[in-house]
């Protein structure tokens, strides 16, 4: 079974919040959850599937349920990191190809400025019963260092550079600056990127994404639905997922779960990465951009660097446009997690409503990809590719 | 030099992890090889991520290897190297390069087991240049 045609993205909404001092985590839930109805012109009433993921408090899906209000026959909590967002796209277009559901609601909030957390810098533990922190943990992996590790094998096997990966982020800066919820809207040279800090070699502090607080939220629902609803169309063409791990110790972070979770989507959705004209790829760091387009076909695995180069991703400017609202390095990365952000841009370019200074023209087929966890052990990638309706 | 002054947390053994610890404790570094498939792998398993066999034993490493990437984390307020280092066993694993120029680190370079103490655990194994 194909969910090809089977569901359509009928709502999205980008909570405006950059820091939310002034409330709840369920709060934002919510607001982002009514925000993404309201922009579908449907109701709390109609959700009849429900999907968050690890940053929704309490007992996730079961608290949210209760404090929104939800009546559901289908629940889905999938969690792999920033990327779960993308991959329950996918799993509420099968969920309502098998009449499980007719509406499905995604959320997605979090307040880490709010509540000061050294998101990418300080050590995660999982806890004891982890079966990798006792082998992991002593030796002080921060999200940053551990990217910084794929970075630098990278540059190593390919003669990748800083100032190609600087490029990455000129091209969000660029963008950010037209947005008017970005939490940078400076725009940056390579001189800028390559001159910051190091943080964790090889990466500088412009490599890494912002911080952020906020949310978004997505409607998924059956193509009846879809028709009677004013909004222009945006139909789920294909989806991919994967786990990437360490393989019992046989590593190598010269790539990411994206190249399976690519080949499946675009399979799926007969389409060809050259058929593709806006890209929202999860940019935590620079370097997760860059191995990303080479997993997904954009360019040769080791010609990331040559391929970001001189503008390349910028709209109006390169031939792949990517994260045209700045993405996680300039605009939002609500709750550490990028995933549904990428949708959410993905599917303004597709009904037209970028803003206008980064509208992509003629955009027709737009691919969002998330990565969720650490390239350097284990992480969840996912690809979602979605077509306008004319 | 530098690389050691960073205070290491103590890395939780469980039942299943237990000798790999008090080999540590005596200086040996151990992984685990499967019986059913020959394939070691690393961080330890009581069962084979490879063929899902129970029949895996401990083996002792050789103690070398090379690192295969590495980070200087300059953030922190000591500086300290995270690394992938490819032990002459097969398997690569997470660790610290310790006791050497973290300014002169180089993928490919050959490496040689330590341990360093932790904060009320067992040590850990760590690398310094060979």
């Amino acid at each position: 079974m194909t969910i090809k045609g089977k569901a359509y993205i009928a709502g999205v909404y980008e909570h405006p919040t950059r820091k939310a001092d002034d409330k709840s985590l369920a709060q934002l839930h919510a607001e982002v959850a009514h925000g993404a109805l309201a922009d579908a012109g449907l109701t709390k009433a109609d959700v009849d599937g429900y999907f968050c993921s690890g940053d929704a408090p309490g007992l996730g899906g079961l608290s949210m349920a209760d404090y929104m209000g939800l009546e559901l026959r289908h629940i889905d909590t999938t969690e792999t990191g920033g990327s779960s967002y993308v991959v329950h796209v996918g799993h509420a277009a099968q969920a309502i190809a098998a009449g499980k559901c007719d509406v499905a609601l995604i959320t997605l909030a979090g307040r880490p400025r709010a509540e000061g957390m050294a998101t990418g810098t300080a050590p995660r533990n999982y806890g004891a019963a982890a079966p990798d922190v006792a082998f992991e943990f002593p030796f002080g992996p921060t999200v940053v260092n551990q990217y910084a590790m794929a970075a630098m094998r990278h540059m190593h096997q390919f003669g990748t550079t800083s100032a190609q990966l600087a490029w990455i982020k000129v091209a969000a800066s660029r963008h950010a600056q037209h947005n008017p919820h970005a939490l940078l809207r400076e725009v940056v040279t390579v001189e800028d990127v390559v001159s910051s800090p190091m943080v964790a070699d090889p990466l500088h502090r412009l490599d890494c994404c912002v911080i952020t607080d906020g949310g978004g939220a997505i409607v998924v629902t059956r193509p009846e639905i879809a028709r009677s609803l004013k909004r222009p169309r945006v139909r789920v063409l294909g989806a991919g997922e994967a786990v990437k791990h360490q393989a019992g110790g046989k590593i190598d972070l010269t790539y990411t779960g994206a190249v399976w979770s690519g080949p499946a989507a675009f399979a799926e959705a007969a389409v060809r990465p050259a058929d593709v004209k806006y890209v929202s790829i999860y940019d935590s760091f620079t370097i997760t951009v860059l191995i990303t387009l080479e997993d997904l076909g954009f360019c040769d695995k080791g010609q990331g660097g040559k391929f970001v180069a001189d503008g390349n991703l910028i709209s109006g400017v390169g031939r792949l446009p990517f994260n045209t609202d700045g993405g996680g390095l300039c605009n939002n990365h609500p709750a550490n997690r990028g995933g549904l952000t990428k949708v959410v841009e993905a599917v303004r370019q597709l009904r037209g409503e970028a803003h206008p200074a980064v509208q992509v023209k003629h955009c027709d087929i737009a691919l969002a990809h998330g990565t969720g966890g650490s390239l350097a052990t284990r992480h969840g990638s996912a690809t979602l590719i979605m077509e306008r309706e004319s | 030099m530098s690389g050691s002054g960073r205070s290491i947390p103590a890395p939780p053994v469980s039942p299943e992890t237990k000798p790999f610890w008090d080999a540590a404790a005596a200086g040996r570094l151990l992984l685990k090889r499967c019986e059913a498939c020959r394939e070691p792998h690393y961080y330890p398993r009581a069962i084979c991520p490879f063929c899902g066999s129970d029949r895996t034993t401990w083996l002792e490493a050789s103690g070398g290897g090379a690192i295969y990437s590495y980070s200087v984390f300059r953030r922190a307020p000591v500086p300290y190297a995270i690394a992938c280092v490819t032990l002459d066993e097969g398997p690569t694993m997470m660790t610290n390069i310790v006791d050497a120029d973290l300014d002169a680190l180089r993928i490919g370079q050959r490496v040689r087991v330590r341990f360093t103490p932790t904060d009320g655990g067992p040590p850990v194994p760590t690398f310094a240049p060979a």
